[in-house]
């Protein structure tokens, strides 16, 4: 079951796209929900307060997606924190470098909201396991 | 410019924006421009480097069917419509240059991802990367047209 109380982090340097995530994620339930529009803000606000997912887009100015994910993956607070990469980024190299660099779960865009709440329930199922 | 080039950018279009923009874009026949003023009100631009080719791709809405596009992403979180027309091109640049670039990677043409930029205003100037030539193709949909322009040199 998906913990509705999870506090996610939705990163994304459009606006659009972070409304979208958390318009979905309020349909399906989830209550605390916080947006950053760049990996080093999100980095910031995750060092302030504790979350249970992170939602980040890859092609950001300032800091990346990837290099948010190495940055978290790398920091002995933050490390398990599941991490949703959701990006345009299609190719098949960017998605094994993700991989390699430690993602939880990873969606191309454009999606549907099915496809996002599968995605949830995969990251929520094993960690639960 | 290689024609193989534009299909990939006519199915990320139809993807993206059926997928996420709620319309259903009917893709017209393609021609080549002349000159650089756009065709549209709100235009998303990005770069597209790579050894085997470089250019540019660009993506101009009417007015109508850009505002009818936000209405469907957004529903009722509309906040200043201005700028919330202004943030989805430019996702939705970032998501059908994403699709096409995947596509060409298929092909044997890899490129390195880039930051979109967007203009608005009628009659606009679209300034492409390369001036080798630029294949328009035009888009209807139920409120109004669209324009996908791609200028993509080989440089195998």
């Amino acid at each position: 079951m998906p913990d509705l109380n999870a506090r996610i982090l939705v990163v994304d340097d459009f606006s659009t796209m972070r409304r979208i995530v958390r318009g979905i994620l309020k349909k399906l339930g989830y209550r605390n929900i916080d947006e950053a529009e760049d990996g080093q803000s999100a980095l910031k606000m995750l060092k302030q307060a504790s979350y249970q997912l992170i939602i980040c887009d890859w092609n950001m100015p300032v800091m990346t997606g990837l290099d948010l994910l190495k940055a978290v993956r790398a920091d002995e607070e933050l490390k398990t924190i599941p991490f949703l990469m959701v990006t345009a980024e299609a190719k098949k190299e960017n998605i094994l470098t993700a991989i390699q660099a430690g993602v939880s779960n990873y969606i191309v865009k454009p999606f549907t909201e099915e496809v996002l709440s599968k995605k949830l329930e995969e990251i929520f199922k094993s960690r639960a396991a | 410019m290689n024609v193989e080039f534009i299909n990939p950018f006519i199915n990320a279009t139809i993807n993206v924006l059926s997928t996420m923009g709620g319309v259903n874009p009917k893709p017209q026949k393609p021609h080549l421009k002349n000159g650089n003023r756009s065709y549209g009100e709100v235009t998303g631009i990005i770069g597209l480097a790579g050894k085997e080719a470089k250019g540019s791709f660009a993506v101009s809405f009417s007015r109508g069917c850009i505002e009818k596009i936000v209405s469907n992403m957004l529903g009722e979180d509309i906040q200043d419509l201005e700028q919330d027309i202004i943030d989805a091109v430019g996702e939705i640049t970032n998501m059908i240059s994403g699709g096409a670039r995947a596509e060409l990677e298929n092909k044997g043409y890899s490129f390195e991802m880039a930051i979109p930029s967007i203009v608005s205003g009628k009659d606009h100037k679209i300034v492409h990367i390369t001036d080798f030539p630029v294949i328009v193709v035009p888009f209807d949909t139920d409120d109004g047209p669209f324009f996908v322009e791609a200028c993509l040199k080989c440089e195998k």
